[in-house]
């Protein structure tokens, strides 16, 4: 990416064994539509990043490369130091909340322990380090009261808490997050903001996409902004430089006296399920 | 107190009675995951496929249940293929490949010189028809569906309840996909003697469901749903040997009845309970 600003200058430095994600001329879609292509992109440990961009940019389609859930049709993928889908028990995917069945018989605690399944292996009951890793990690999210509760009973705020919970239970290094901060309070985004901030300090590498760029661009460490392809990488103020907006978004973005407006949003709901159908017919 | 306990006097009747529990058991089992992935349709259509299974097995004098076994289990992996493997929906591809299998099952059935009351015992169910060698080879498959849930409970709950949030931790959802739609075969043949193609999927769905009514929690849901399955599996069975009706009808409709008054009269809302009551448990909620 020629475009300014650029990646910070020293993202080369590291080998791409040694980045939480390495991306290299990637194309991807599902079945005969493109929905990435030449997308390059490396993400150091320890990275707060968000993907943001205009509905059917394919910034959920880019978290799924990464998360091993989408193939690449071409280029070269490499998540934590392994082909993708090979660390997968170090990876933590959240789902967009509103693929998620908040009727589902299950309470916060069930949630959370599904974190630890992958790494207890088949025909392994959970035991009392998987009770207390689970615990540990809704205490952290500030969501222990609440641990005996059907996940439908809870606000929407504290329902992404929970799928962080998952998260920090599986001891995962790199954080997929889709949408985690969308339909929800300021106060709340901020608490979410919080978590995922202090996940990153502690080590973690979090990627989420967002469609809030005023989030974006206050929460988030680095942007990457894409519209099929990368359009734009580097610190987290370029989410409000109305030069990468306009290509971002190209024509569906307002700039109205210093504030943006994205015009996209009636699309949003089309994205997500035809996301989720093709995704049920290959996934 | 004699109405209930004559019947156990009888070699075949409680040939009948281990079936009931078994069916009733593994049914609801399975069927916990068939009604949270909402596979009903999916149930409805393995059990019609088996029909041609079963017939060919009597033409060819083989135990029912491995013809059964055979055409339920092609059935369901070619669904599962066919839906990943194309653009139709999951629905259209049950539909055709239901209606096709069922077809080619009446086919053979009709193509049989004469009646065949054994045949027609498969459609509506008669529990009390099954044989020692039989119900032998359905414990031991109802055995193996259990193992199977034993092992892959956790992971088919988490594939069940985020399939995204599984895959991506390196569960193979897809082929727990498929071990589904295998152990939903395997009990619809395991029950198809007892209630019949036609009526098979309300065991699979309708305890569940009632049970879905009374729970929030997964571990309580499947055991209460063995309850009634159980329950009405051997109630069913005492109707239809006391009342001399089709197994398959009054074990169904004793299920059916259970679903009905949980419906309207449970705890957390039943429809007929005064709306105060109601009103109460939403902003307790």
């Amino acid at each position: 990416m020629t475009f300014a600003p650029a990646a910070p200058a020293d993202t080369h430095v590291l080998s791409a064994a040694a980045m939480a994600v390495a991306l290299s001329d990637v194309a991807a879609g599902y079945h005969d539509r493109v929905a990435l292509e030449d997308v390059s992109l490396d993400v150091r440990p320890g990275s707060l990043l968000a993907i943001v961009g205009p509905n059917g940019a394919g910034k959920s389609t880019l978290l799924k490369v990464i998360a091993g859930l989408v193939p690449a049709w071409s280029g070269s993928v490499s998540v934590l130091g392994a082909a993708p889908g090979s660390a997968a028990e170090r990876i933590a995917y959240v789902p967009q909340a509103e693929l998620v069945d908040w009727h589902f018989p299950i309470t916060v605690s069930g949630v959370v322990m599904m974190g630890r399944y992958p790494r207890l292996g088949l025909a392994r009951r959970p035991g009392k380090a998987d009770r207390e890793a689970v615990r540990e990690a809704l205490a952290s999210v500030g969501m222990l009261e609440h641990a005996d509760r059907q996940i439908g009973a809870l606000s929407g705020g504290q329902r992404r808490r929970v799928f962080l919970a998952r998260a920090v239970a599986a001891d995962a290094e790199l954080f997929l997050l889709d949408e985690p901060v969308t339909g929800v309070d300021a106060a709340t985004q901020e608490d979410i903001m919080g978590i995922l901030a202090a996940n990153a300090s502690a080590g973690r590498t979090i990627i989420a996409t967002t469609h809030d760029l005023a989030c974006a661009a206050q929460c988030f460490r680095r942007v990457v902004a894409i519209n099929r392809t990368i359009v734009a990488d580097g610190p987290a103020e370029i989410a409000l430089d109305p030069d990468i907006l306009a290509r971002a978004y190209s024509g569906h973005l307002l700039v109205l006296g210093g504030n943006r407006v994205v015009l996209d949003d009636a699309h949003h709901h089309d994205e997500s399920a035809s996301e989720r159908h093709f995704h049920d017919n290959g996934g | 107190m004699d109405l209930v306990l004559e019947p156990l006097g009888y070699p075949i009747f409680i040939r009948a009675l281990v079936a009931a529990i078994l069916v009733g058991t593994v049914c609801a089992v399975v069927g916990t995951y068939v009604v949270l992935r909402g596979l009903a349709f999916i149930g409805d259509a393995i059990g019609h496929a088996a029909f041609p299974g079963v017939v060919v097995a009597f033409m060819l004098n083989a135990p029912f249940y491995l013809g059964a076994a055979i055409a339920a289990v092609g059935t369901a992996l070619s669904i599962g293929f066919v839906t990943r493997r194309t653009t139709l929906r999951a629905d259209t591809t049950i539909g055709v490949l239901f209606a096709g299998t069922f077809a080619l099952g009446i086919f053979l059935f009709s193509a049989i010189e004469g009646y065949v009351a054994d045949l027609f015992s498969f459609l509506v169910g008669n529990i009390l028809f099954i044989s020692f060698s039989n119900l032998i080879g359905l414990l031991i498959l109802g055995g193996v569906v259990l193992a199977a849930v034993a092992v892959l409970w956790k992971e088919l709950l988490y594939s069940t309840f985020d399939p995204l949030g599984a895959a991506a931790s390196g569960l193979p959802v897809g082929r727990l996909e498929y071990v589904l739609l295998t152990l939903v075969a395997l009990t619809i043949v395991v029950s198809v003697q007892a209630v019949g193609i036609v009526l098979v999927v309300a065991m699979l769905v309708t305890p569940p469901a009632a049970a879905q009514l009374l729970t929030v929690r997964f571990g309580r849901l499947m055991g209460l749903a063995v309850v009634f399955g159980v329950a009405g599996a051997v109630i069913g069975l005492y109707l239809s040997y006391w009342l001399d009706v089709a197994s398959g009808a009054s074990i169904v409709l004793v299920v059916t009845t259970i679903f009905l008054a949980v419906l309207a009269f449970n705890p957390r809302g039943g429809l007929l309970r005064p709306r105060g009551q109601q009103q109460r448990r939403a902003t307790a909620e």
